[in-house]
């Protein structure tokens, strides 16, 4: 089943297509990884599927989900880094789309934000301040979050940015186990090569337009793969 | 003590005072949490500067101050506001070039009407004779507003000032939402500062926040401890104030800056020890 289709989508900031002319399918269950050099429109790309931009061209389909059911773990930003919060704090505010114009959280999401950290292994940490967590379990708690607004799709950006070697493969190990076990579609803006072919089925290569949409193996055979992986190799 | 506090609250403009500070130090203190988070602290300056402005126009005019302030400071903290959201402009260089040239402009208007006097320095360093009845009865309408627009969308302000990308992309309006906030701001500001003076409001939103931030760790215990800290800090001015005939704006930011260092070296001890 299809939950994202992209047709031709353009998007552009300032007179420029960052964006140009882009499709792909996401079906349920696909862990896509969407990779490219920096500036090559990733990110607008993000943007674009959250309902943060609108296409200039093309349309951007969703089907058995609705606009606010997309788990986003965006970048962290400045703010956070000093902010005083608690982990349940940050992790219950992902029900907020759930309350609609309610004002306060009740019963069922205390127990659904419990839920997820328990899943996430961060309950013992539950009442620690975001601040003061390693770069690791910041991403765990940022994850809680997105799943507590939906159990269907996660768009993560660039996710290990910033984390230890260490951190980085706990982090795509648990997020390889949310696809797997929990069967929640991934999709994933990164640098890192070899881990979106290790752990993606789909791969998007983006060059501004679509460079490569097909599945992991595809990719593997083309040259610009090979390129890719040969010009690292020889470093 | 008691004797002083008699004495002081047998006075019908200290009562008036207090009331309507203890009502706007609450009120600063709740949106000041989420303007020092958001690296908004510049617009709270920004809007009592276009307040000065506004106050002066309306004296100049025999209108009501606050009739003519609230609009034309509420339309500052949108304009403000997008300034501050638009990264193509420096945000920071534009607010200050607004506050100044509302200050210039303002003081302008009153040096032309009525001369360069004591209105004047009341309305840039405040003074705890300028409410009237009428402007506590606004006063105490004004801050009920604001803490129960802040207590109803509480969830929906620590969400949009924690990760305004996060909560967009789950299907918040987290532009309206800011909008709340500058608003709700404006109005807070308009009413403080002719207590508080219009160069020394923007610290009551600034101060509390900041100084508990140097011990607390989660959102709420931050929001609690600054009002509470806020309110504390206002009456502490007051009688400060009250005592040694300083100015009551001052000596309220003099207070609160008393009480940051106080919660930094704490902090830094707490850490020394951990």
């Amino acid at each position: 089943m299809k939950l994202i289709s992209c047709e031709g989508v353009t998007i552009g900031y300032d007179g420029q297509r960052a964006v140009n002319n882009v499709s792909f399918d996401l079906e349920q269950g696909d862990y896509l990884c969407v990779v490219g050099e920096n500036g090559s429109g990733k990110s607008t790309l993000v943007k674009g599927l959250l309902g943060l931009i609108k296409p200039q061209e093309g349309s951007i389909t969703f089907d058995g989900l609705a606009p606010n059911e997309i788990g986003y773990l965006p970048q962290q930003t400045v703010i956070q880094r000093d902010f005083p919060a608690s982990v349940s704090e940050v992790v219950i505010s992902g029900c907020l789309n759930r309350r609609g114009l309610l004002p306060f959280y009740s019963r069922l999401e205390k127990e659904r934000a419990a839920a997820k950290m328990e899943q996430l292994n961060i309950t013992d940490i539950r009442k620690k301040s975001y601040r003061d967590l390693s770069g690791g379990q910041q991403q765990r708690v940022l994850l809680a979050r997105a799943l507590c607004a939906t159990e269907k799709l996660l768009l993560l950006d660039e996710p290990v940015a910033g984390l230890d070697p260490m951190m980085t493969a706990e982090l795509y190990q648990l997020v390889a186990e949310l696809n797997q076990s929990q069967g929640i579609t991934v999709l994933m803006v990164s640098h890192d090569l070899d881990s979106a072919i290790q752990y993606g089925n789909k791969i998007l290569h983006m060059k501004t337009a679509t460079a490569f949409f097909g599945s992991t193996a595809d990719y593997l055979k083309t040259e610009m793969c090979q390129q890719m992986m040969g010009a690292r190799k020889n470093d | 003590m008691i004797e002083l506090l008699t004495e002081l609250l047998s006075y019908a403009f200290v009562v008036r005072a207090l009331i309507v500070g203890v009502l706007v130090s609450l009120c600063a203190a709740l949106l000041g949490v989420s303007l020092v988070l958001k690296r908004y602290s510049m617009i709270g300056d920004g809007l009592s500067h276009v307040g000065f402005g506004a106050l002066a126009l309306a004296m100049a005019l025999n209108l009501s101050p606050l009739e003519v302030a609230i609009p034309v400071v509420a339309v500052a903290a949108f304009v403000l506001l997008r300034i501050s959201e638009n990264s193509r402009i420096k945000g920071d260089a534009a607010i200050a070039l607004i506050s100044s040239s509302s200050l210039a402009i303002g003081v302008i208007i009153i040096s032309y009407t009525s001369g360069m006097n004591a209105d004047t320095s009341n309305y840039m360093f405040g003074s705890i004779l300028a409410m009237s009845e009428s402007d506590v009865l606004l006063s105490v309408g004004v801050s009920v507003v604001v803490i129960l627009l802040y207590v109803l969308f509480y969830n929906k302000i620590f969400a949009v000032t924690f990760d305004e990308s996060f909560t967009r992309a789950t299907g918040t309006n987290a532009g309206r939402y800011n909008t709340l906030i500058a608003l709700l701001t404006a109005l807070t500001i308009v009413v403080g500062m002719r207590m508080m003076g219009a160069l020394l409001i923007s610290s009551l939103i600034i101060f509390p926040a900041l100084t508990s931030m140097r011990l607390f760790k989660t959102f709420k215990q931050v929001v609690i401890s600054s009002a509470i800290l806020s309110v504390c800090c206002f009456v502490a001015g007051i009688i400060l104030s009250f005592i040694f005939s300083f100015p009551t704006g001052a000596s309220v930011v003099v207070i609160n800056l008393l009480m940051f260092v106080i919660f930094s070296a704490i902090g830094l001890v707490k850490k020394a020890i951990a």
